[in-house]
């Protein structure tokens, strides 16, 4: 899928609205979209939606043996992933700066701001501890993935429970969820990330940039925070040139932000924590809303299941019966050269019958044909009708010299291979089909570089 | 439309799908999405296409169809690759690819949350976003998954646990016409007469699931 590029009429409008301090979806400069944050049924998995960027994050965890360096403390992982579904332009596997820098900066939002206590991972110091691994995929993309992660990251490793251990000399215990209640992570604060878009050499800037807003804008800021004031993260890219003091009018918006939405995260983990503790329904079906017309729920369904039986039987008894496949499977007698093999794989062929029991099939090959010497002509008629229409256009161009013996009355029948010109080799036949008679063929060996072949071909009728 | 409570276990009968919800065109940058949930499992799925296609993948006559199967946790491996490949062919079986020759459509999957039927649930995203985007079809299709039990029972949509303990798994993909099968996976060993009666069964099955596509697309386009 390519990328639809932004055209130079839409990159001027939007850069004279934000002139005149308009966005396009009517929001004031420092306004956020609307975020709303939802939990699935699995611990530690969450999707957030910041206006239409929509990110889906999942905490899992795993006893590993731990760093060298760092004997005592669990392992993190962050992996976040910009999913082929969130924007056209986005290749699976094709590792973009732009996801090497989001990747990076979250790693350093959530890592090295120690917000996460990894002393506690530690199970038995040097031998076992706890790999945090979170995943974050980015489902739809409208701008400012990196706020949207953060917060689904953070939100996440709130909401993940890890199996509680117990450890006695050198055994340990993992307890299941059903043992023993599972284990929040011990996280100290909450680091959000706030994204500041510039424009115009740094005149104008917009908090929580959308998509389009991104692709004019001349320079990035990013600053994570946690509701304690304290600066996680602070990262410049682009080719603007920034003031100190609007670094610090930044910052101070930053907070007020942060300490929005941590209180709408701190809401959301009370409201699912409490529906899980009641007993009532959580999960990302309950946090699809009713009254949307997009939307649709069905209860449980029961299935009729009487007379299956007699529909199950009235199916097979109905179903006609494949074309090609034999009534009587048969063995064939001839021995197939390679060079035969190689005509005959080099035929594609849409339905592949096994003629002989016994022998595999690989792929989809032209059909084996060993023993179509031994048919009489009629069966080979009936058969052939099915597969012969999807062969012929393969088989037409097949040399017809070295071909068998098949001689339909069809015209249009194709060629195929059979070839009988090794000795013979007697299989078991289950029941005795009137031999075909060579002398038809003959006149088609009149090659004179097959002469090897009819040389034996001769030797073989006379054998008979 | 008021949702009761219900229990999401299959535990009041065997013969029971669990409860369906389903939400068409949640993504705004896909042509086509549907986030389609059966129980606990639910998968999203986005749709971009009939698009212009790379040189090298595109086909003269048809379009070309490929799908993606994301899992939530970790690299896609080869039961991903595997799933990936039996939802392309279904999916190529109902699309009219000759109606859009040289394009390439794609269609990603992403798994939201995964206790059981987790094929037939991507089989079921993968219709709906289909139908989101408005491509066009010969048929719908729908997944059903049955589990077998060990003395011979036989389990519709089963759960994580339920599959765990089953005998043998076999998802089939039924088309909205006749309901001819499309696709059969089957995962363990049975005897003929129970896949057959499986089959019998998923047939039944499939009726309420294109009744709940006809009655969710209805209520999207419905003008009251």
């Amino acid at each position: 899928m390519k990328a639809t590029p932004l055209s130079n009429c839409e990159r001027r409008f939007l850069l004279r609205a934000i002139q005149e301090k308009k966005r396009l979806d009517g929001r004031q400069c420092y306004d956020y979209r609307n975020i709303r944050v939802s939990f699935g049924a699995d611990r530690g998995c969450c999707m957030v939606e910041l206006g239409r960027t929509r990110v889906l994050a999942q905490v899992s965890c795993e006893l590993v043996p731990p760093k060298p360096s760092r004997p005592t403390e669990g392992v993190l992982f962050f992996n976040l992933e910009l999913s082929p579904m969130a924007a056209p332009g986005l290749e699976p596997g094709r590792q973009s700066e732009l996801l090497v820098s989001l990747n990076r900066l979250l790693e350093r939002c959530l890592r090295d701001s120690k917000c996460i206590e990894t002393e506690s991972l530690c199970v038995v110091a040097g031998e076992k501890v706890w790999q945090i691994r979170l995943d974050m995929h980015l489902l739809n993309h409208d701008g400012n993935i990196t706020d949207a992660a953060s917060i689904a990251g953070i939100v996440a490793l709130c909401h993940f429970r890890r199996p509680d251990v117990s450890v006695q000399g050198e055994e340990v215990t993992v307890y299941t969820p059903e043992e023993r209640d599972p284990v929040p992570l011990s996280i100290h604060h909450m680091p959000i990330c706030v994204s500041f878009a510039f424009f115009h050499q740094g005149t104008y800037l917009l908090v929580d940039p959308t998509e389009r807003e991104e692709r004019v804008m001349d320079g990035l800021l990013v600053i994570a925070m946690n509701k304690h004031h304290e600066i996680c993260t602070i990262q410049s890219s682009g080719v603007v040139m920034l003031l100190p003091d609007q670094i610090l009018r930044c910052t101070k918006i930053t907070a007020v932000k942060v300490a929005e939405i941590t209180e709408l995260i701190q809401k959301a983990l009370e409201n699912d924590q409490k529906a899980r503790k009641e007993g009532g329904k959580f999960g990302f079906a309950e946090s699809i809303p009713n009254q949307r017309i997009t939307a649709f729920k069905m209860e449980s369904a029961a299935v009729d299941t009487n007379d299956v039986e007699e529909q199950a039987g009235e199916i097979i008894a109905k179903a006609d019966p494949p074309s090609e496949v034999f009534a009587n499977p048969v063995l064939h007698t001839q021995n197939f050269t390679s060079k035969h093999q190689g005509f005959l794989n080099s035929c594609s062929f849409a339905n592949p019958v096994v003629h002989t029991p016994g022998t595999a099939q690989i792929g989809e090959g032209i059909e084996s044909s060993w023993g179509d010497l031994e048919e009489s002509e009629k069966e080979e008629a009936v058969e052939e009708e099915g597969e012969s229409e999807a062969a012929a256009f393969e088989c037409e161009k097949v040399e017809t010299e070295d071909t068998s013996t098949l001689r339909e009355t069809k015209s249009d029948e194709p060629i195929v291979l059979s070839d009988s010109e090794e000795e013979e080799v007697v299989i078991l036949e289950p029941q005795e089909l009137p031999r075909k008679t060579r002398t038809q063929t003959s006149s088609k060996q009149e090659n004179p570089s097959k002469k090897a072949f009819n040389k034996r071909r001769r030797k073989k009728r006379t054998s008979r | 439309m008021a949702a009761e409570v219900v229990e999401t276990e299959a535990v009041d009968g065997p013969c029971r799908l669990r409860r369906f919800s389903c939400e068409l065109g949640l993504l705004s940058r896909p042509d086509g999405s549907a986030a389609f949930l059966q129980g606990d499992t639910s998968v999203l799925a986005g749709l971009y296409g009939p698009a212009e296609a790379k040189i090298s993948k595109e086909l003269p006559d048809r379009a070309a169809l490929d799908v993606l199967l994301r899992p939530k946790v970790g690299l896609p491996g080869v039961l991903e690759r595997s799933r990936e490949q039996l939802l392309q062919q279904t999916c190529e079986a109902v699309v009219l690819g000759v109606l859009h020759p040289r394009t390439a459509i794609s269609l990603v999957l992403q798994v939201l949350s995964d206790a059981g039927s987790l094929l037939s649930c991507c089989l079921n995203a993968a219709c709906m976003a289909l139908l989101d985007a408005g491509l066009p079809l010969s048929a719908l299709f729908c997944g059903v998954t049955c589990a077998l039990q060990p003395d011979g029972a036989i389990l519709l949509d089963p759960t994580a646990r339920q599959e765990q303990e089953a005998r043998a798994i076999l998802t089939f993909a039924i088309a909205s016409t006749d309901r001819k099968v499309l696709m059969v996976t089957t995962k363990g060993s049975c005897s003929v007469q129970e896949m057959q009666q499986c089959l019998a069964v998923a047939q039944r099955a499939a009726d309420t699931i294109f009744q709940f596509y006809r009655d969710s697309v209805r209520r999207r386009y419905s003008k009251s």
